[in-house]
């Protein structure tokens, strides 16, 4: 059982604030979706959502079964997809997913990791190079590495960036699946994607 | 008001004090007053350090830019008074011992104090946002610090080696205190640790109302 | 399936920079070429004067810390700057982060001396006396190195400058490693017993752990914002 609960947060760089008073609460089997114009700070909530950066006010809190989750025990929890993240390109595409599995402390057989690779659409292409990817079969690759650790949180920053029509499908049987067993939390600009939230929330008004 | 007319008026009677008595020194004659002044700016070269090290990691602590303001100002007048006091160092020593610089252990110590506040504000000068100037600026202020401790063991052995055989101009010419001596120098002390004091928090205002400014 | 201790996943971070490393080479042919180029100048130059182990032991570590400089702040710039970065601090901790980082510098540095420090010798005609002490003051201080450098990367890479950056800020930090490694090999090129040296040793391996401790208490200020 796992939820997520933010209060009063709050991000300012400087003197320029970006958002405040933000109060979520999600448990299990819940989506969000997050909207608003460009550089209202939506990819910075996500941000502060999975620890990659510090609110400036306020707390994010994520609880497994009643008990709170220290950033690092956290960090295992949360899946991130979002434009300003990369793969290494000088590894294939299995390297990238099994060496930061690794480091992250989990050992997955290649067989496995080959099946996780297909299951994103991108069947037989473990072993080539991330940096000849295209950018939509990186963006697939991003999910896959989102998922490796089987997140019972996932954060989506522009979901169907880069994605062509077979790669959009991928991603909405993701999106059914994690809503299914998890929380699910979105950033978009695209009307289509509102069909996946329960709830909506929109920065920068 | 009243702090700035006092401070001005115990610095002119330091400074008046300071060339009316003998020279302490009585074989280098005027020169040697040179030390009622280099020895207190040396002194707050170092006092500073220490305090931008604790607003570091006060800001470290607590993520109250406040405290970087204050850190930064600090490292802006230790650095002003590191400069200070080795150019007057470096003239008692062209004057006493015939050479501008000799890396003895104090003027090793004060160059590399020179390099650390140096480092400081290009660390500074090359990050934009704030809260990570002042964490990084803090942590190296921090790393720096560390560095210290070694120098302290590490930079007599580098003069030994450069000089062996020159204990005679390591040593400190002594300078005879006698109580006028030692209460002008004590003064002087008092005058520039309080001047000190004064334009940091001066500064610290300053800083901190630009930064409200800009908002 | 959950496992490893964190000495493991610090071990799979290392390897996974060592495979990339040598993949791209970026660091490495950095640090080769600075090398190799500071070496043979300062061989041409001062070649024939073996004789004074005083110079000899500055160019030496001259040689190893401005290659240093050139190659050991790659191990963050390049994950900033192809924003790679991310995905790491999503997968590891900072502890992890940091001793792999570390151990991948530390590498670097001992590759690059597996080929300069024989170069060195023979080009510069050295006759080292007292071998033992020669490579602990040499493994003391590259492990001293790599820890300084390690957490200096960490906060350059950060920041807009980066590259003269660097050097900048590493050079206060490393002088008392430098100086103490310049006495410590000028004693072993002069033959000293190996007890003569202690008070060298002594002091790297109180540097090393001094590093050590500051990074580790430091390191997640410049990791996390």
């Amino acid at each position: 059982m796992i939820s997520l609960e933010t209060q009063n947060l709050g991000k300012w760089f400087g003197k320029r604030k970006v958002f405040e008073g933000i109060n979520l609460s999600l448990r299990e089997k819940s989506s969000l979706v997050i909207t608003g114009r460009n550089g209202s700070g939506k990819t910075t909530l996500l941000k502060i959502l999975c620890g990659l950066i510090r609110p400036s006010r306020g707390e994010v809190t994520i609880k497994q079964d009643g008990k709170i989750l220290i950033l690092e025990k956290s960090r295992n929890h949360i899946g991130l997809v979002m434009p300003d993240l990369e793969l290494y390109g000088e590894l294939t595409a299995w390297e990238n997913l099994n060496y930061l599995g690794r480091i992250r402390g989990l050992i997955t057989g290649k067989e496995d990791l080959k099946e996780m690779i297909a299951g994103v659409g991108l069947k037989d292409r473990e072993d080539d190079l991330v940096s000849s990817f295209s950018s939509g079969m990186k963006q697939r690759l991003k999910y896959a590495f989102a998922r490796l650790h089987q997140p019972e949180i996932l954060l989506l920053d522009e979901p169907s960036a880069n994605l062509d029509e077979e790669g959009i499908s991928v991603v909405e049987k993701i999106v059914t699946e994690q809503k299914e067993r998890g929380i699910l939390i979105l950033a978009t600009n695209q009307r289509e994607d509102l069909k996946y939230a329960d709830e909506i929330i929109q920065l920068g008004r | 008001m009243l702090c700035k007319i006092s401070l001005s008026i115990w610095m002119a009677t330091v400074i008046i004090a300071v060339f009316l008595l003998p020279p302490p020194q009585a074989q280098l004659g005027d020169v040697s007053r040179v030390f009622f002044f280099h020895v207190p700016m040396a002194w707050i070269a170092v006092l500073a350090f220490l305090l931008s090290l604790i607003f570091s990691l006060q800001y470290l602590r607590k993520k109250d830019l406040n405290y970087d303001i204050k850190a930064r100002t600090a490292a802006r007048l230790g650095l002003l008074f590191t400069i200070l006091a080795t150019i007057s160092g470096s003239i008692f020593a062209k004057t006493s011992w015939g050479s501008f610089w000799n890396w003895d252990p104090r003027e090793t110590s004060i160059f590399i104090l020179l390099l650390i506040y140096g480092a400081y504000f290009a660390l500074r000068s090359a990050v934009e946002m704030p809260d990570r100037r002042a964490s990084l600026s803090a942590v190296y202020a921090i790393l720096a610090f560390f560095t210290v401790p070694f120098l302290v063991f590490v930079i007599p052995r580098v003069y030994q080696s450069l000089h062996p055989n020159d204990s005679v101009i390591n040593t400190r010419l002594q300078i005879q205190m006698s109580s006028s001596i030692l209460i002008a120098f004590l003064a002087s002390l008092v005058g520039f640790t309080w001047l000190f004091l004064w334009i940091f928090r001066l500064e610290t205002k300053i800083n901190r109302l630009l930064d409200e400014m800009e908002e | 399936m959950k496992s490893s201790s964190w000495a493991a996943k610090a071990g799979w971070l290392l390897f996974k920079d060592l495979k990339s490393e040598f993949r791209t080479r970026y660091a490495l042919n950095a640090i080769f070429m600075f090398g190799l180029t500071t070496l043979t100048v300062v061989s041409f130059s001062v070649g024939g004067i073996s004789s004074n182990t005083r110079i000899t032991s500055s160019l030496f570590w001259l040689v190893i810390f401005f290659s240093s400089m050139s190659g050991l702040a790659q191990v963050f710039v390049k994950e900033e700057e192809s924003k790679t970065v991310n995905v790491l601090k999503l997968s590891a901790s900072s502890g992890t982060v940091l001793v792999g980082k570390l151990l991948f510098n530390l590498v670097l540095l001992l590759i690059l001396e597996l080929v300069i420090v024989p170069l060195f010798i023979i080009w510069m005609n050295l006759s080292i006396l007292n071998i033992w002490l020669f490579l602990s003051v040499l493994l003391l201080g590259s492990l001293g190195l790599a820890c300084a450098t390690t957490i200096t990367a960490a906060i350059i890479s950060k920041s807009h400058v980066k590259g003269a950056l660097f050097a900048v800020l590493s050079f206060p930090i490393l002088l008392p490693l430098l100086i103490v490694g310049i006495d410590g090999t000028r004693k072993s090129l002069e033959g000293v017993d190996f007890s003569a040296g202690f008070a060298d040793l002594r002091l790297l391996i109180s540097y090393v752990v001094v590093m050590l401790v500051a990074s580790i208490l430091l390191f997640d200020f410049v990791w996390n914002e």
